[in-house]
């Protein structure tokens, strides 16, 4: 199923499948936030943003207006 | 290496990696922290003994993720490592990477290979690879990455030495680029640069391209060039990402063949530790205590060494007035010049306590899941989750909290902490607090466990943050300016802090503080120690005028000396100064005395109680050891005849420090990070209006 990381649930994972470069900073990439790399929701804050996300080994944290640009398909 | 050499080296390396423990593990206290000529950057540099002639200047370059920089912190790398008459250059770059985070690691690590400087691969916390489930080839590794690796522990001090060897060895390292910047990304394109810039390596020529608004070294025919590429944005943008996307294909080939991990072990306590933290009730609970224990620390633990240096300025002051023959000179250095460094001494204890508990919540990894949880909250008030660590800096001193600032990537965000940070509750508010605190709330204990004085302090401080948010919410809601934002962290492990670079950390930190702050404090107490013991003519023929007055007094009594030395004070330049202004200040409640202290504490507010130690030692014979803090309290109203500093006279100042803006510092710091002089005066002159209103209204309750 395709969805973005912004409407995954805790401890749901996927796989990235595209982002919209001109919505997502370069940094993101470098953190290896890449097409073909598993991603987690690990937690998301008790405000409902940020979300917390295991990418490419790295613990990141991002917020949902970034989040709903990464397209994911879900396992 | 010949005799007495020195190698220039550069560590580089993400945030986190443990870094600044190699830097201490290499350097040891053999270290200063320095500024990038023009810019407020900190630059640590340090020297290595590497064997017995041949030693290293080490750089600690700040961290980064990557090359290509968001923050001005990190644009010093850039800046340094692509300039090769930079005075940093290096001879050889050690890049360090951690055991867990290798793949991000080896993203920066393979664009500094592609500057073509010899650089080496240090791979850190290796004492930990069993318990985390790791196993690295370092062999395949090296040939992959065409250098030297090396594991080591900077904090268990493995490895050092292999470094060290390393180091030595430079010269002789392969600075082959690992060749992802080629015609792979875009033939055509990268073609054009290669003829264009014929003598520079690509990758240079591409990140002189890519970064020229970073950069700015470049001239002539050169930058024209460079113009040329960059006319097509869009296209400049989506080669860097295919540039990302290429670097880690090869990084994950290399690790495949040298790498395995199996990521059933040790992610036990990340996830136990975070389902508390960031819990949507525990975890604002355990920061909201943790914040109490640290400034109730800050209040209870450091009282004793305060009143400690506080009597043993008084009675050096005292000693050096008798065993010095009179004169001017005596007068300057017992009543200028120590008084005025005993009021620097006095808050280091207070300074120390803050610097540590910041440095521990930043080495264990917590401060980052802080950010996690305000960030939402913050939005609100026009800042982001990141802005809590200025503000929490802040409470320790506005200038390296607004440096801290830098972190923040949308301009918006940025400006509005910068613009906000001073109203959080700073080291140099706390001795003028402390002071009077003790002078109007009882020392006595509320329910038994909280000290009033504490709980004061603790409202003070809820103030300060307070009037940040509150005053976020309205630049957040007017402020027009255009910005674009974006938020991403990193969630490190969490670790226990080391003793050695927290304790490195608090030092460091202090010293700066005090001989930045010092300066100022030190030539203020000097100018107004002047400016109380001369005067026009009035003070010149005081004791004509008094005699004359008072035609029946005995001149050798006690009574005429103090008349005599207040009518002195009274009529000095700085006496004329504080009561030119007492008008102004008096619906505040304040007499000329608080008045002259007012206008010192203009130039940073710690003078304050320096001011009133001045003032009130000038015209005191007592030769009892009497504190600063029993002058004060002894100090009469003329015109009430009841104690100046009574319970709405101090709270209207307390009120008063903790809204206006008195701090030439974090002004000069706001010019620099704004680069406009418009924010530094909004700053001055809408605090300083919101204080003088405060004051007023709590002096008028209260009275």
């Amino acid at each position: 199923m395709t969805t973005t990381i912004a409407n995954l649930k805790v401890g749901e994972r996927g796989v990235i499948e595209d982002l919209d470069f001109d919505n997502i900073p370069l940094i993101l990439l470098e953190m290896g936030c890449l097409p073909g790399i598993e991603v987690e929701l690990i937690q998301i804050a008790p405000l409902q943003d940020p979300l917390y996300i295991r990418v490419n080994d790295s613990h990141l944290a991002i917020r949902k207006e970034t989040a709903k640009h990464i397209t994911i398909k879900k396992f | 290496m010949g005799k007495n050499e020195t190698i220039k080296v550069a560590l580089v390396g993400n945030p986190n990696t443990g870094k600044t423990s190699l830097f201490n593990q290499l350097t040891g206290l053999n270290q200063k922290v320095g500024n990038y000529p023009g810019i407020t950057v900190e630059k640590k540099t340090g020297i290595s003994k590497l064997d017995k002639n041949t030693s290293a200047t080490i750089v600690d370059l700040p961290g980064t993720y990557s090359i290509n920089p968001n923050t001005l912190d990190e644009n010093i790398v850039l800046r340094t490592l692509l300039d090769n008459n930079h005075v940093d250059y290096p001879d050889v770059i050690v890049v360090v990477a951690d055991i867990e985070n290798i793949k991000r690691n080896l993203l920066i690590f393979s664009q500094i290979k592609d500057l073509q400087i010899p650089t080496i691969l240090a791979i850190n916390m290796s004492d930990q690879l069993e318990k985390k489930g790791i196993s690295i080839d370092i062999e395949t590794l090296k040939k992959a990455l065409k250098t030297e690796v090396i594991l080591i522990s900077a904090r268990k001090n493995i490895g050092i030495d292999s470094l060290k060897k390393a180091i030595l060895n430079c010269n002789f390292l392969n600075t082959k680029p690992l060749a992802v910047i080629s015609d792979r990304i875009d033939a055509d394109f990268f073609r054009k640069i290669k003829e264009k810039f014929p003598d520079q390596h690509l990758y240079q020529s591409w990140l002189n391209i890519t970064q020229a608004e970073n950069l700015n070294i470049l001239k002539g025919d050169e930058k024209k060039a460079v113009q040329e590429f960059r006319k097509d944005g869009e296209k400049l943008k989506a080669l860097q990402h295919k540039e990302t996307i290429l670097r880690y294909k090869q990084i994950n080939d290399i690790l495949k063949k040298s790498y395995k991990r199996d990521i059933s072990k040790g992610t036990d306590l990340r996830s136990k530790l975070d389902k508390i933290l960031t819990h949507k009730y525990y975890g604002y609970i355990i920061f909201g205590l943790i914040l109490f224990v640290i400034f109730q620390s800050v209040f209870d633990l450091a009282t004793v060494p305060m009143d400690f240096i506080d009597e043993a300025f008084a009675k050096l002051s005292n000693w050096t007035k008798g065993v010095m023959p009179g004169g001017k000179f005596t007068d300057l250095i017992t009543e200028g010049v120590i008084p005025g460094i005993g009021g620097i001494v006095i808050f280091i204890p207070q300074i120390a306590i803050l610097f540590l508990f910041v440095a521990i919540l930043e080495e264990t990894g917590y401060m980052s899941r802080v950010v996690f949880l305000m960030d939402k909250i913050m939005r609100k008030y026009g800042m982001s989750g990141k802005s809590v660590v200025p503000l929490i800096s802040g409470t320790a001193c506005a200038i390296p909290a607004i440096m801290a600032a830098r972190n923040i990537n949308g301009w918006k965000e940025r400006l509005i902490t910068i613009l906000v940070t001073p109203f959080t509750t700073c080291s140099a508010r706390l001795p003028v607090y402390a002071i009077i605190i003790a002078l109007i709330i009882p020392q006595k204990r509320f329910l038994g466990i909280f000290s009033l004085q504490g709980l004061t302090l603790l409202t003070l401080y809820i103030i300060g943050f307070a009037s940040a948010l509150f005053s976020g919410y309205l630049l957040h809601k007017f402020l027009k300016v255009k910005s674009s934002s974006f938020f991403v962290i990193e969630m490190p492990n969490y670790k226990l802090p080391s003793l050695k670079n927290t304790f490195i950390t608090v030092l460091e930190k202090t010293k700066e503080f005090v001989f930045g702050a010092g300066k100022i404090i030190l030539a203020i107490s000097i100018i107004l120690w002047f400016l109380a013991s001369n005067g026009p003519s009035d003070f010149k023929n005081a004791e004509e005028i008094l005699k004359s007055e008072s035609v029946n007094q005995n001149i050798d009594s006690d009574e005429y000396k103090q008349q005599l030395a207040s009518y002195k004070l009274e009529h000095s330049y700085i006496g004329i100064m504080g009561k030119s202004i007492e008008p102004i200040i008096k619906p505040m409640g304040y007499d000329w005395k608080i008045g002259i202290a007012l206008i010192s504490s203009f130039a940073a507010r710690e003078v304050f109680v320096g001011t009133l130690a001045t003032i009130y030692s000038v015209g005191n014979n007592d030769e009892n050891n009497t504190t600063i803090k029993q002058r004060m309290a002894a100090e009469i109203n003329p015109e009430t005849g009841g104690k100046q500093f009574n319970f709405p006279s101090g709270m209207s100042l307390l009120v008063f420090y903790a809204f206006a803006m008195q701090c030439m510092g974090t002004l000069a710091i706001v010019k620099r990070e704004t680069n406009s002089w418009k924010w530094p005066l909004l700053q001055l002159f809408g605090m300083g209006i919101l204080a003088y209103i405060a004051a007023f209204i709590t002096y008028t309750f209260l009275s």
